[in-house]
């Protein structure tokens, strides 16, 4: 390009993305349960330029979690059976939101509950809560009762989204999970009941082996692995969900890069989470969002919404 | 401030069989103390998370750390972490965790206890940390008893130790020292310990919680502070993969888990359910 005016620079390029009237400065958020409520993070990362932070689930009280070990690396991923460990949704209005309210990002809670009345519980107490969105985890595979349970069964998570949505004073993201024969359905149920987005993949059930011991890696037997050894399964589901609802995606599961991001993004994700990688590159979001406006520097794009599901 | 950082290999050598002696130069040395961690990462991006390894000593520049640990198979992270040379580079994020918090243990004024008897123990891959704390204690004036339990006859570490505390060995095959574990050796000291500073496998730190709880009930106190371990993702706070059962409601948590890699791994013995 030899003509200057041509030349895309950043303070042109428009990297805002809108999801349910909710407008983001850009589409990198942090998924849930792998960035606490951000503080953990704050020494590696401006949380102002993130989209979004994305809060670990919180329930309507504390939950211990599941016994250790919690974690297990295995090939390009790892697995986690953490249980939803959190210290409950009053404990959480007092210190997580005013902290995260100190920084220019939007606010996402991610929301878990044993039953649609906990759900409640959360979803009520957050109503006047300076909160920008809802993540609704129907989908967590390390729990007993609840959670995945709703995730699994278009009857049940049509009644929970419809429940929630009939409490919900902000916007509400159903998030899915990638342990079902076929996605789309639940990606039409989450739509037809109300859901004014979704999000996936929460992790893939999965087992680790310790040859040495003898037993399981993780004392809760399985675990929901994450990564970048679970992308092409996301990217694929993220795809099949943007051909089957019109409701916007928020795209997860093993993103490490810029190009990883932009696969989810040409594949109809609007927004995208980074979650394991954080712990291998705390920098990754950050290095996520620069990489997006350098290709589109690079490729002249000024709007990211032209690289929004334009691969069909 | 925690970072992730790229640290370059001063030297590293073999010991004993199986276990690394490595120095690495990085500016986090300068904020390091014992028993506090880093994550170190191997260049196999197929193995994502760090591997946690304890500061066993902090150059007397405060500009390299010195990391001893054991290759635990062939091709696991370790053994990839064994083979680098002087000169390459290695990323680690740190400094983790809180270590043997001086104030914590000693109370302000670390003077007054000039005359507590201090006793530091460690077992097996849980000497290294033992060094930094020597060498710290030592530089407060205060020359601690160090107790080190091997398997055999394979030591490390002994003559370092040496020159910042008094030296006792145990050995389960009875090869060197008192046969058995540390806590043997412990049983047949003159003046029985106020304070302990260990780290080491949990049958021995079980040991210990479980020695100075009975010490306490027979009028004698002794604090025990204990470095625990356990899989780790994050090191940092944020996965809460790492916890520990603790006695009390964890304030951070508000149930009774606490996070190794941040509240600890040192804890007082008293506060965690092990
Ligand atoms: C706070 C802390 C300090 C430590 N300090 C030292 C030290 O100074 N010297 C030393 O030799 N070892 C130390 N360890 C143990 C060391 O972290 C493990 O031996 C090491 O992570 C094994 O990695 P690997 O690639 O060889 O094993 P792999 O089995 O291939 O590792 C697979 C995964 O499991 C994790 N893992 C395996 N074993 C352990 C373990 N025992 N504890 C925690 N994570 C584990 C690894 O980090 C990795 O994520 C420490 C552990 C902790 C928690
Ligand atoms: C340690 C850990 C904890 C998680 N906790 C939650 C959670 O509390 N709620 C939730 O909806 N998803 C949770 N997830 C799932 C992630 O948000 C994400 O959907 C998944 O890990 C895939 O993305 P990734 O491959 O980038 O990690 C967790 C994942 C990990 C690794
Ligand atoms: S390793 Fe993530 S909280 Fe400790």
């Amino acid at each position: 390009m030899s003509n200057q005016e041509n030349v895309l620079n950043k303070d042109i390029l428009n990297t805002e993305v809108t999801i349910a009237g909710v407008t983001f400065k850009n589409p990198v958020m942090t998924a849930s349960g792998t960035f606490g409520s951000g503080m953990e993070y704050a020494d590696f990362v401006d949380l102002n330029r993130l989209g979004a932070v994305v809060t670990k689930g919180v329930a309507n009280v504390p939950w211990p979690g599941n016994p250790t070990p919690r974690v297990a690396e295995t090939y390009g991923g790892m697995l986690n059976a953490i249980g939803l460990q959190n210290p409950g949704i009053d404990v959480f209005c007092k210190r997580d939101i005013p902290f995260l309210k100190k920084f220019d990002t939007k606010i996402i809670v991610n929301v878990c509950g044993k039953s649609v009345e906990d759900y409640l519980e959360v979803v009520d107490r957050l109503a006047d809560e300076p909160v920008d969105m809802l993540e609704i985890n129907v989908s967590c595979p390390n729990v007993k009762e609840g959670a995945i349970a709703f995730g699994q069964n278009e009857d049940a998570l049509s009644n929970i989204t419809k429940e929630i949505k009939a409490h919900a004073k902000q916007p509400v993201i159903m998030k899915l999970s990638p342990n079902v024969t076929d996605i789309t359905k639940m990606a039409k149920a989450a739509e037809a009941a109300g859901a004014d987005a979704i999000s996936l993949i929460n992790t893939i059930t999965g087992m680790k082996i310790d040859i040495n011991r003898r037993t399981f890696a993780l004392a809760n037997k399985t675990g929901g692995l994450s990564g970048p050894a679970i992308k092409p399964v996301a990217v694929r589901m993220v795809y099949q969900c943007a051909q089957a609802v019109n409701i916007p995606i928020i795209g997860m599961g093993g993103i490490a890069t810029a190009e990883d991001a932009l696969e989810f993004i040409m594949a109809g994700a609007t927004a995208v989470s980074v979650g394991a990688m954080n712990f291998v590159n705390p920098y990754t979001t950050i290095e996520v969002a620069d990489g997006i406006e350098k290709f589109m520097i690079d490729k002249g794009v000024k709007d990211i919404k032209e690289l929004i599901g334009c691969v069909k | 401030m925690k970072q992730k950082v790229k640290a370059t290999v001063v030297s590293q050598k073999e010991l004993v069989k199986g276990i690394f002696d490595l120095w690495i130069k990085t500016d986090l040395a300068k904020e390091a103390h014992c028993g506090q961690f880093i994550g170190v990462y191997t260049k196999d991006s197929s193995k994502l998370l760090p591997r946690p390894i304890s500061i066993c000593e902090v150059s007397d520049d405060f500009d390299a750390l010195r990391l001893v640990y054991r290759v635990t198979a062939e091709n696991s992270g370790t053994d990839l972490i064994s083979k680098l040379n002087a000169g390459d580079e290695v990323e680690i994020i740190g400094i983790l965790g809180n270590g043997y918090i001086f104030t914590d243990i000693f109370g302000e004024s670390l003077e007054k206890s000039m005359d507590s008897n201090v006793v530091l123990l460690g077992g097996g891959i849980g000497i290294p940390p033992m060094l930094q704390a020597a060498k710290e204690l030592s530089a407060h004036g205060i020359k601690p008893t160090v107790i080190v339990g091997y398997r055999d006859s394979n030591m490390f570490l002994n003559q370092d130790l040496t020159r910042y505390g008094t030296l006792l060995i145990a050995s389960e095959d009875g090869s060197v020292g008192t046969k058995g574990n540390v806590m043997n050796v412990v049983d047949k000291l003159d003046k029985k310990p106020d304070i302990i500073m260990a780290c080491g496998p949990m049958p021995m730190l079980r040991a210990i919680k479980n020695y100075a709880e009975a010490e306490c009930e027979k009028g004698h106190e002794v604090s025990a502070f204990i470095s625990l371990e356990e899989r780790m993702a994050c090191g940092v706070g944020a996965c809460l993969g790492c916890v520990a059962k603790t006695k009390n409601v964890d304030e951070h948590s508000h149930v009774n888990n606490t996070r190794i890699c941040t509240d600890g791994p040192v804890f007082d013995a008293k506060e965690v359910e092990i």
